[in-house]
């Protein structure tokens, strides 16, 4: 009994020594990931953001096809930063939604005006409510939702040149 | 030239140290035993070699030598000097120069002072030291070089982080660093004693004012660095569990333990292995914290060494030397026999439970610090905190505080369960009527934790001074004094803690300059909002009067602060402090309408956390001078005779 | 460590500055009237993480995101939910790393029956150290 014990010590700082190194070998990506993704949209209405585009409603974006829905803000710098990756996404034909996060909508024309509008239709969540309820941790984000309006997958950050492929891929898995 | 001449005091720091190492294994296992009566000048110059060097540094950063690397990312030619001086060590590079720096220190003091030891212990005690130093001064010359040169010197530094920007960067790192690294010494007369296989009380008696000392330093420490976070980020918290702190708790339960354990050694000669086992355990948990606090591998935005290679050379250390001492003890502790077991109610007894929720307590810190680190190998994120800790480890430690008070009130050898009761009767009693009070006076209106929390700060209160009664206070040792003030320290920072969170009275407001704000019977008068500029910063203050029941109104000055280099924005929070609280006031942002956020607490007795805290490290030094002036008297004596 | 807390947070509040200049939410920084109800509220934004600076509670965050968050529960609890299910409601979308109040989630089984064990061990090692039988 007395020899196991003395051991004791030495095989807990094993097993902590074991922990330590797997994590400081496994890159932390530190991203906190919706946990809504495959569930439905949850319900909102919101006014629109921008004055040349209508307001969005989670009703809406139910289509039998699945699109994207960017969650923006045109204080972020990122967000414009992965403008022309969404503008290029239009391009391809993939349909946009947007919710611009604690934003005015003068600012968002002016964003847009400078950045490029790839959206469709754009909702202002002043209070990140809807954000929230979406269980998105910043902005930017992109969600893809599939044609019954359920939410497929979460892309974290910015969109990257190299993402744009990626994006696609999943917006044709959502099918 | 000062920061080569700063490098190669570093580089032949390290030689000295690998030369100590080579001298104590050939002296002891090869029996050379001439070579040993070098050891000792070895180890002082290489003390003095990490203090020059770390001398040297400062004054690269006194005189903002931009040709330096480590100053132009830390330093700005504009700064206060006390913040040039300071941020020397507000930075990775420069805070492993004071780790080593504080190492080379204690083990050229191990050499010059430590008398009690024989021998062959004090050598190889010599030999750990330099063991472990000389990992650290591979890291620091291979992987965290502080002198290293940039070229073209750029024209000015990035400036320091102004939420370091203040005078408790001056103290907080250097005595917590005191503490930490100066339990190195206990680790290293462990191993010693281990290689020599001489742990008895004689040992205990020559390790226990090392041990006392690094603790005091390691509580003034972290006391310190409770009251800067309280002022400085303004969020009216003084512990907020999280993994850095935790880090710098784990080291001071462990050496708390330790600090009883080692009197019992001392005493009675027994609990060999488990004081030999704290001993190796309490700067362990000191490496563990600089690994977590370091690697970033607990929190994200870390900003020293979020560098994975520094994380994996400090964890090779931690397997060495924490490893190497745990394989040690395994393989020459069934020789350490056990002393006889003792009597259910004596001292012994009681300062065995003392460490037992001690250690219990640490090691709930240290699996809850460490827990979402192990989900997320499971693929799953998870958070550990406050709820969790304040639920768990309190109530072990309100019955921690219960065994301090009735400790000292048990004789040594045996004791009768009638008569220890009989002396916590007044305590008890004390405890039952405060019990009563509180509950009349403020049932349901403050939670179980702090209520307990209050009771048994006032009860283990009263309890802690029954060691004085009916003693004659001239002729009570120090070191009993010592013991009295620390465990009363204990009390009072727990009141302090309780009232707290039990009395506390927060208000948020948006108020117009000429508003006035009625909270917790104090009556604020917002006068008016005016920019000013300081040393580096500008602001915008708040001018403020506050009063209470009609009493003499007080200006109060809350800041919003500015700093250019880096840009940056800190709220200096206005702290006004009256024997029964503290009220503490936070200027926020503008509203639109032109009103200002204002965020005001009213905490009854917060102080006394601090108080308590200084006090426990006081008692720490009553009891070192009063166990060692006898040692010294005599040494004195004996030199003035000669 | 402690200057290194502070760097850390200095940094988790660095965006700050990129933040939107929107003013706050309508009760990110005002109490509920009702203190019971504001008691309710701020003991469950204590144990709430903020999402976009990692290592604060929201009760404690400088950041608009924590701000909406505060505003969100003081509204909820308001209308009279339940903070704690508005904790699982969180959970539902953020995942257990949300609460700071350990759920009972059978992965954080073992992180409260620790102490129970420690305790245990702690007493069986105590036993070999106290001398059994009666007191002469």
């Amino acid at each position: 009994m007395r020899k196991m014990l003395i051991w004791l010590p030495l095989v807990l700082f094993l097993g902590f020594f074991g922990l330590f190194a797997s994590g400081l070998l496994k890159p932390d990506d530190r991203l906190i990931t919706s946990k809504m993704v495959g569930k439905p949209l949850p319900d909102f209405t919101l006014p629109p953001a921008a004055s040349d585009r209508p307001a969005l409603a989670s009703s809406q974006l139910a289509t039998g096809k699945p699109r994207l829905l960017n969650i923006f803000a045109s204080w972020c710098v990122p967000c414009a930063a992965e403008a022309p990756q969404l503008m290029a996404l239009q391009k391809a034909g993939v349909e946009i939604d947007a919710i611009a996060i604690r934003d005015a909508r003068t600012d968002v024309d002016r964003f847009l005006g400078r950045y490029g509008n790839p959206y469709a239709r754009i909702g202002l969540d002043a209070r990140s409510a809807v954000q929230i309820a979406l269980g998105s941790s910043g902005v930017p984000e992109t969600f893809v939702i599939d044609g019954e309006g359920r939410i497929a997958y979460q892309h974290i950050g910015d969109i990257r040149a190299d993402d744009v492929p990626m994006i696609l891929d999943r917006l044709r898995n959502a099918q | 030239m000062i920061a080569e001449a700063g490098l190669a005091a570093l580089w032949l720091a390290g030689a000295l140290a690998l030369l100590q190492l080579a001298l104590v294994t050939l002296g002891l296992a090869g029996s050379k035993s001439e070579l040993l009566g070098a050891v000792r000048s070895v180890a002082v110059s290489q003390g003095v070699l990490t203090g020059l060097a770390f001398l040297l540094l400062i004054l690269l950063f006194l005189r903002s030598d931009m040709s330096v690397m480590l100053v132009v990312t830390n330093s700005h030619s504009m700064k206060p000097w006390l913040y040039k001086f300071a941020g020397t060590w507000g930075n990775h590079e420069g805070s492993m120069l004071l780790w080593v720096t504080v190492m080379g220190l204690a083990g050229s003091a191990v050499a010059l002072f430590e008398r009690a030891l024989k021998r062959e212990t004090h050598m190889a005690t010599l030999g750990a030291q330099a063991a472990i130093s000389l990992g650290f001064y591979v890291f620091l010359l291979f992987s965290s070089n502080p002198f290293a040169r940039i070229d073209p010197p750029p024209p000015d530094g990035q400036g320091l982080n102004p939420l370091l920007q203040d005078p408790g960067l001056a103290f907080h790192p250097p005595t917590l660093y005191l503490g930490y690294v100066g339990l190195s010494v206990a680790f290293s007369f462990a191993v010693g004693a281990l290689l020599t296989r001489q742990v008895d009380a004689a040992f205990a008696r020559a390790m226990r004012p090392w041990v006392l000392a690094a603790w005091v330093m390691l509580t003034l420490g972290i006391v310190a660095g409770s009251y800067w976070a309280y002022y400085e980020l303004g969020w009216g918290g003084w512990w907020f569990w999280d993994p850095v702190e935790n880090a710098s708790l784990m080291p001071w339960l462990a050496a708390t333990a330790l600090l009883h354990s080692v009197t019992v050694l001392a005493t009675r000669d027994a609990l060999r292995a488990w004081t030999v086992m704290l001993a190796v355990i309490a700067f362990s948990m000191s490496m563990v914290g600089t690994f977590l606090v370091r690697s970033g591998i607990l929190t994200s935005v870390h900003a020293f060494a979020v560098d994975p290679e520094r994380g994996s050379f400090i964890l090779a250390l931690l397997a060495i030397y924490i490893g190497g001492a745990f394989a040690l003890f395994g393989w020459r502790i069934g020789a350490v026999r056990e002393g006889a077991p003792f009597e259910l109610v004596s001292r012994e007894t009681m300062l065995v439970v003392n460490n037992l929720l001690l250690s219990v307590i640490l090691g709930l810190v240290l699996i809850g610090t460490l827990y979402p680190l192990l989900t997320e190998a499971f693929g799953l994120k998870v958070s550990v905190g406050a709820p969790y800790f304040d639920r768990i480890a309190g109530p072990i430690a309100l019955l921690l505080l219960i065994a301090m008070a009735a400790g000292p009130l048990t004789r040594w050898r045996r004791d009768r369960f009638g008569l220890v009761a009989g002396r916590m009767l007044v305590p008890g009693i004390v405890a039952l009527v405060t019990l009563a009070l509180v509950v009349a006076l403020a049932w349901g209106r403050i939670g179980i934790l702090p209520l307990l929390g209050l009771v048994v700060a006032i009860g283990v209160g009263v309890g802690s001074l029954a060691p004085l009664w009916k003693r004659n206070l001239r002729r009570t040792p120090l070191f009993t004094w010592g013991m009295v003030i620390a465990h009363l320290g204990c009390a009072v920072s727990l009141g302090g803690m309780a009232s707290d969170s039990a009395f506390t009275v927060e208000k948020l407001v948006a108020a117009r300059p000429g508003d006035t704000i009625e909270t917790a019977d104090w009556t604020l008068y917002f006068d008016k909002i005016m920019p000013i500029a300081g040393d580096n910063w500008t602001a915008l203050q708040a001018d403020m009067t506050a009063s209470r029941g009609g009493g003499k109104a007080i200006a109060i000055h809350p800041q919003s602060r500015f700093f250019a280099s880096p840009p940056t924005t800190t709220t200096e929070a206005a702290l006004m402090t009256r024997w029964n609280g503290q009220l503490y006031v936070v200027l926020g942002q503008e509203t639109d309408d032109g009103r200002w956020q204002i965020r005001i607490w009213w905490k009854p007795f917060v102080t006394f956390i601090w108080l308590g805290g200084i006090m426990i490290a006081l008692g720490g030094v009553l009891a070192l001078i009063g166990r060692e002036r006898r040692g010294w008297l005599l040494k004195w004596r004996a030199r003035a005779a000669a | 460590m402690r200057a290194l807390l502070a760097f850390l947070l200095m940094l988790a509040s660095a965006p700050v500055l990129a933040q939107s200049a929107l003013p706050p939410a309508p009760y990110a920084d005002r109490q509920i009237d009702d203190p019971a109800l504001e008691k309710k509220a701020r003991a469950l934004m204590e144990t709430i993480r903020c999402l976009t600076c990692q290592s604060q509670s929201i009760a404690d965050s400088n950041a608009s995101m924590a701000g909406d968050m505060r505003s969100e529960i003081r509204q909820r609890i308001m209308a009279g939910e339940q903070p704690e299910h508005i904790r699982a409601w969180l959970i539902e979308r953020y995942g257990d790393w949300v609460s700071y109040e350990p759920t009972a989630a059978p992965i954080l089984w073992p992180l409260w029956g620790a102490p129970v064990v420690l305790l245990l061990l702690g007493l069986l090692l105590l036993r070999g150290r106290i001398r059994k039988g009666k007191r002469p």
